[in-house]
């Protein structure tokens, strides 16, 4: 099994955002956009590509839309009622209830304006959002069976969500658009750590790292209210919804403070009916709007109007916002062509325009002539501001979430080539992360992860749960700071906890594979445990073991001419906690233990484990008996090594 | 509509910090306990953000079941959906406990499990259009007492009944030709009313439309903008005082009358016959009334559904498909189930705990891929089994078991079996260590203390060493470590072992 994934738009480009992934069988379209810079068929994607018999609904499980922008959801009427998709599609709930508007108002746009052929109607624009289920923030919905998906808070605009989809072990992530920085009416996106095979991220700023917005914010109020206070005209093409909102919370706002009058509009495309939408969906927006909503509602413009036709050429200052955004027809373009000529009128500029659009062209140098069609040419006086502020995140954005999540796979959409390529670079390099940027109509294979599933027996995950507390002594000299006490010996113990799962997977012909404890395969198997076990009976030099005391005791032992045996085990314990010092040697009195080593005195005459005879006893000898099990095999032969190194000294 | 927090109590500051220490969901978001559980709160009905609870465990999967309203006329409805594939429900709907209402167990539904039989009857919205019919009631006296110059009071706290005979009551009003006014006195009024037009993710279908189509979620936004409803802080308030008028239809707390406007307003009302008050049913009027007697006041009591009525019990757990189902022990002569189901019943009472058999025997557990191309597994002689030993660092997360390959790299020897079975037999064990180049003879004897029979094996050649063999251990006794080792290995290999 893997992710397919095939780009049907936004590959190295900027509109008609349109993925579509295969994760182990299941099928969703990501955003179903439309080209703005296009008249013809280019304007939609390929979706001859998904099905060439086109049975869309047996090729997709479901459609995912991110957030309500033309390029992210224009194409979706024609997909649902001209193509005939009837599947589920799926939008957080503000998605829902203002695409419609942003889809009615470019259709109007496309048969007014350019007398086109209309390519949906509004009686689809209203059928196919009744297909839409409307989804919240978080909210884990079941497609089906084995489909998951779920929103993040994207930023971008309201409503706009990351979309994350979840197919058995297998997960992905679709940004959409999104912004890592706050904004005047929208909160920062936000998103869980998440195991991701695959993350799709948009890369409109791929290359630009942007400075805090609030000194471009002041440059646009600076240029609107320089341009009205000289009794200009100020058109502000946005798109109907988002960007008109933000601009009118920061105008507002500013015309209170300032206390102008100069009336601000909107334009008919644009009603004021669509702050109707803001109000209601104000738990989207970001933590400071949304505490003021009771006593008042930020989207409750106080200075801003509903615009008349009859207003274009009346005397005086004013702000109209106005539709489409790039100024690529409809009534921006119309009133631009009446106030462009004018050096006192002030045109204002989104940040992104797609090629072939006027704004496009005003961005691109500064033109004087404009030529509309054939026969209209516009001469271009007024003043132009570009708009450097954008809802959408930078690079450094775009490298922190990609950090954030750490999915095993990146691709790039929704950017320009050049700049994509140089991210990808970075990514790879910098983060060790395969990444990818299709071109449209290509497609992406990644491996997806799978787990091997087994059931796990009781007894063997309370074993996984054990403390396994494991002692160090450490006896470090720190020399204090104050150096009036000197060196002091500071012994100290280090306790760790790691715990060990360790068990027995057990796999039977046609039985599901399971995991058990040691203990339990044994009673499985219906077999008895057989130890096996190492023992050594150790003679040890006991003067010299006891010279090694005697410099630190008080000289008891001297007394004495034959020393008690059983006394013996504590010098040992001194020589061994000197050699091993990392070793915690326990004491039990009549022996010692480390891990399974076990020594205590031997009192035997004939110890069948005394194996050495070569020895002469030509000095006093102990005998130490020694046990351990094969775990610790290393360890025991060191420790006796220690003792054995009594002996070699010794003559 | 309950007392503010905000001004005078001195228990503010407590239900502020209580706040913040409650986590915050929405409806189907999944939020993970401890790595264990898995929670989620699921829409039931009753009120704006009531909810079920599904609790998923590695071992079990448990869904709550509370007060739930399969069609509500303000909050989303129950969705009961979301709780199957639970294995164990927890009913704890007790609401019909108040209820005098019989349990008319049709037996034909019984015997139908047919699926969509039970969704029809799940579905079927008698319960919404009675629920209707009461509102309505209620709107038909209030314009009788209006119209004969007395002024209703309702002190009722349930926000959705209360949203909708705002509605309601304005709509008859209109109807009637009617100017009154309607006022809604209470602190946080104005908080709540605006509140209630921003969160159209919690409401029922209905309501979700009217977002869609631009409209306002409740009418009391328009109402209010059109001053037809009015809301003041308190019943002193200077706004109130002054634009006072009479009769009036007012909503305000509390409703045990104890407390709030009410107190004041039946006190003025409560001799007038034309005047009415709506209590709900749950009061005990009598004792609630007790004051402000004698009344001449017109009083109406109504009963809410407020729980999932009991002949729908059934059809609802049948539809749910659990394996096991807790019902309160109240309710155990009230609901009789059949033998036909497909679930077992247990009865529950307070403060008594109940075991509950265990479902699953073991829990799921996914061995990362990594780790499991790691494994070496060895087959075993007698039986058609394979095993291998696992070693990783198990992560419970979102309720599941994964064992990762952990820091440390597998080394040899940790390859090395460290469990043993069987018992060698000494002649085995003695050509296996020949073939090692180690060369001994066996002596047999009995061991004195315990009845144990061990068996000797001396070593000559390379060096000295032995070998004591019981049934249950096998003890290795050599001077150096390579020796040692070596015959180890020569046990290990005729045992069986991981």
């Amino acid at each position: 099994m893997a992710i397919e994934c095939l780009v049907l738009g936004a590959g190295q480009e900027i509109g008609k955002s349109c993925v579509v992934v295969t994760i182990n069988g299941k099928r969703i379209m990501f955003d179903c956009g439309m080209h703005m810079g296009y008249q013809d068929r280019r304007r939609y994607p390929d979706f001859s590509l998904i099905s060439k018999s086109r049975d869309f609904d047996n090729a997709l499980d479901c459609i995912v839309i991110t957030h309500f922008h033309l390029d992210h959801v224009g194409a979706l009427p024609y997909f649902t009622e001209v193509c005939g998709y009837r599947g589920p599609v799926y939008m957080t709930y503000p998605t829902k209830a203002l695409a419609p508007l942003m889809l009615e108002d470019y259709r109007k746009v496309m048969i007014d304006q350019r007398g086109e052929e209309e390519q949906f109607t509004s009686a689809h624009i209203a059928e196919c959002m009744k297909k839409v289920i409307a989804v919240d923030l978080k909210q884990t919905v079941q497609v089906d069976k084995e489909l998951q998906i779920r929103a993040y808070y994207a930023g971008h605009v309201l409503g706009a969500a990351m979309f994350y989809a979840k197919v058995g072990d297998t997960a992905m992530v679709y940004t959409g658009d999104y912004n890592m920085t706050p904004d005047r009416h929208l909160g920062a996106a936000q998103i869980d750590r998440l195991q991701l095979d695959l993350l799709i991220t948009e890369s409109t700023y791929a290359g630009t790292i942007r400075d805090s917005k609030y000194a471009r914010e002041r440059e646009f109020l600076k240029a609107v209210h320089k341009c009205v206070a000289g009794g200009g005209k100020v058109l502000i093409p946005t798109f109907a919804l988002g960007r008109a909102q933000e601009l009118s919370i920061l105008l507002d706002d500013y015309w209170e403070r300032m206390n102008l009058k100069v009336p601000i509009y909107f334009s008919a495309g644009l009603t004021i009916q669509a702050n109707m939408y803001y109000k209601m969906l104000i738990s989207w927006t970001s933590q400071k709007v949304k505490e003021t909503y009771a006593t008042h509602n930020a989207f409750d413009f106080k200075n801003v109007r509903n615009f008349d036709r009859s207003l274009i050429d009346a005397p005086g200052p004013c702000v109209l916002f106005a539709t489409p955004g790039m100024i690529s027809g409809g009534f921006s373009l119309e009133v631009f062509k009446r106030w462009a000529p004018s050096e006192m009128n002030l045109v204002t500029l989104p940040g992104y325009c797609v090629a072939g659009t006027i704004g496009h062209k005003l961005m691109s140098g500064k033109p004087t002539k404009i030529d509309l069609d054939k026969d209209t040419q516009i001469d271009v006086r007024c003043q132009i501001h570009q708009l450097s502020f954008s809802p959408h995140t930078d690079a450094k954005g775009i490298m922190d979430l990609v950090k954030f999540l750490s999915p095993k796979h990146v691709i790039l959409v929704h950017g320009e080539k050049p700049k994509m390529a140089t991210l990808k670079e970075r990514i790879q390099s910098e983060l060790g992360i395969q990444c990818y940027h299709p071109a449209n109509k290509e497609s992406v294979s990644i491996p997806s992860s799978h787990s091997v599933k087994a059931g796990a027996s009781n007894a063997f995950i309370r074993s996984c749960m054990n403390p396994n507390f494991k002692f160090s002594k450490s006896g470090l000299e720190e020399k204090s700071d104050s150096g009036s006490q000197g060196i002091k010996s500071v012994p100290w113990m280090q306790i760790s906890d790691e715990r060990v799962s360790e068990g027995i997977l057990v796999l039977e012909k046609s039985i599901k594979a399971k995991i058990v404890h040691q203990d339990e395969l044994l009673h499985m198997l219906k077999k008895q445990k057989h130890e096996v076990q190492f023992a050594y009976c150790c003679p040890v030099h006991i003067e010299k073991l006891e010279k090694t005391e005697t410099t630190d005791l008080i000289p008891t032992t001297d007394v004495l001419s034959v020393p008690d045996k059983s006394s013996l085990i504590k010098p040992l314990l001194e020589k061994l906690s000197s050699e091993l010092s990392e070793a915690n040697i326990r004491d039990f009195g009549e022996h010692l233990q480390l891990e399974s080593f076990h020594v205590s005195i031997c009192l035997k005459d004939n110890c069948p484990y005394r194996i050495t005879n070569s020895l002469q006893n030509k000095w006093k000898a102990a005998f130490f008996c020694c046990s351990w099990s094969a775990a610790d095999e290393k360890l025991a032969w060191r420790i006796i090594s220690i003792m054995e190194s009594c002996n070699s000294t010794a003559n | 509509m309950g007392q503010s927090w905000e001004v005078g109590c001195p228990c503010t500051a407590h239900v502020k910090d209580c706040m913040t220490k409650v986590q915050r969901l929405r409806y189907a978001e999944e939020t993970c306990y401890n790595g264990t559980l898995v929670i989620k709160a699921i829409s039931s009905g009753l009120e704006i953000g009531a909810c079920n609870w599904i609790i998923n465990s590695p071992k079990r999967n448990i869904a709550y079941v509370s007060g739930s309203i399969f069609d509500s006329g303000h909050a989303m409805d129950f969705d009961y959906h979301a709780l199957q594939g639970s294995d164990m429900i927890l009913y704890s709907d007790c609401s019909t406990l108040l209820t005098t209402e019989d349990n008319e167990q049709s037996t034909s539904s019984d015997d139908n499990n047919n699926w969509e039989e039970l969704t029809k009857s799940l579905s079927n919205n008698d319960e919404s259009s009675e629920e209707r019919e009461k509102i309505a009631f209620i709107c038909s006296c209030a314009i009788d007492s209006v119209k004969s110059g007395g002024s209703v009071l309702i002190p009722i706290d349930r926000i959705g009944v209360l949203l909708q005979l705002l509605e309601q009551i304005s709509i008859f009003l209109n109807s009637s030709g009617l100017e009154i006014p309607i006022n809604i006195i209470s602190s946080v009024a104005e908080e709540l009313l605006a509140y209630t037009n921003i969160i159209p993710e919690w409401l029922c279908k209905q309501r979700q439309e009217k977002l869609f189509s631009g409209e306002s979620l409740f009418a009391h936004v328009e109402l209010i903008k059109e001053k037809k409803i009015h809301v003041f802080p308190a019943v002193h308030s200077p706004k109130l005082l002054i634009n006072w008028q009479e009769p009036c239809v007012v909503f305000c707390p509390h409703w045990s009358l104890r407390l709030g406007p009410a107190v004041h307003l039946l006190r003025r009302w409560c001799g007038d016959p034309n005047a009415l008050l709506v209590l709900e049913d749950e009061t005990d009027a009598d004792i609630a009334l007790l004051p402000f007697k004698p009344m001449s006041m017109k009083v109406l009591q109504c009963s809410f559904l407020s729980g999932i009525k009991l002949q729908k019990v059934q059809p609802l757990l049948k539809t749910l498909q659990p394996k096991l189902v807790l019902f309160p022990e109240e309710l155990r002569n009230r609901v009789r189930f059949t033998n036909v189901n497909t679930f077992s019943v247990s009865h529950y009472s307070e403060n008594e705990t109940l075991r509950l058999p265990s479902l699953k025997e073991s829990s799921e557990l996914e061995i990362a891929t990594d780790l499991a191309s790691q494994l070496h597994w060895s087959k075993l002689k007698h039986r058609n089994l394979n095993i291998t030993r696992l070693k990783g660092e198990l992560l419970i997360d979102q309720g599941k078991h994964r064992l990762l390959s952990g820091n440390e790299q597998a080394s040899s020897s940790q390859n090395k079996p460290i469990l043993h079975w069987g018992s060698p037999d000494p002649e085995n064990l003695l050509a296996e260590l020949s073939k090692m180049g180690i060369n001994g003879h066996v002596e047999q004897r009995m061991t004195d203390a315990e009845s144990d029979e061990a068996c000797i094996l001396h070593v000559q050649d390379p060096n000295k060493a032995l070998i004591e063999v019981r049934a249950t251990g096998t003890i290795i006794s050599a001077a150096n470590e390579d020796l040692a080792s070596r015959i180890f290995e020569a046990i290990v290999n005729v045992l069986e072992g991981i």
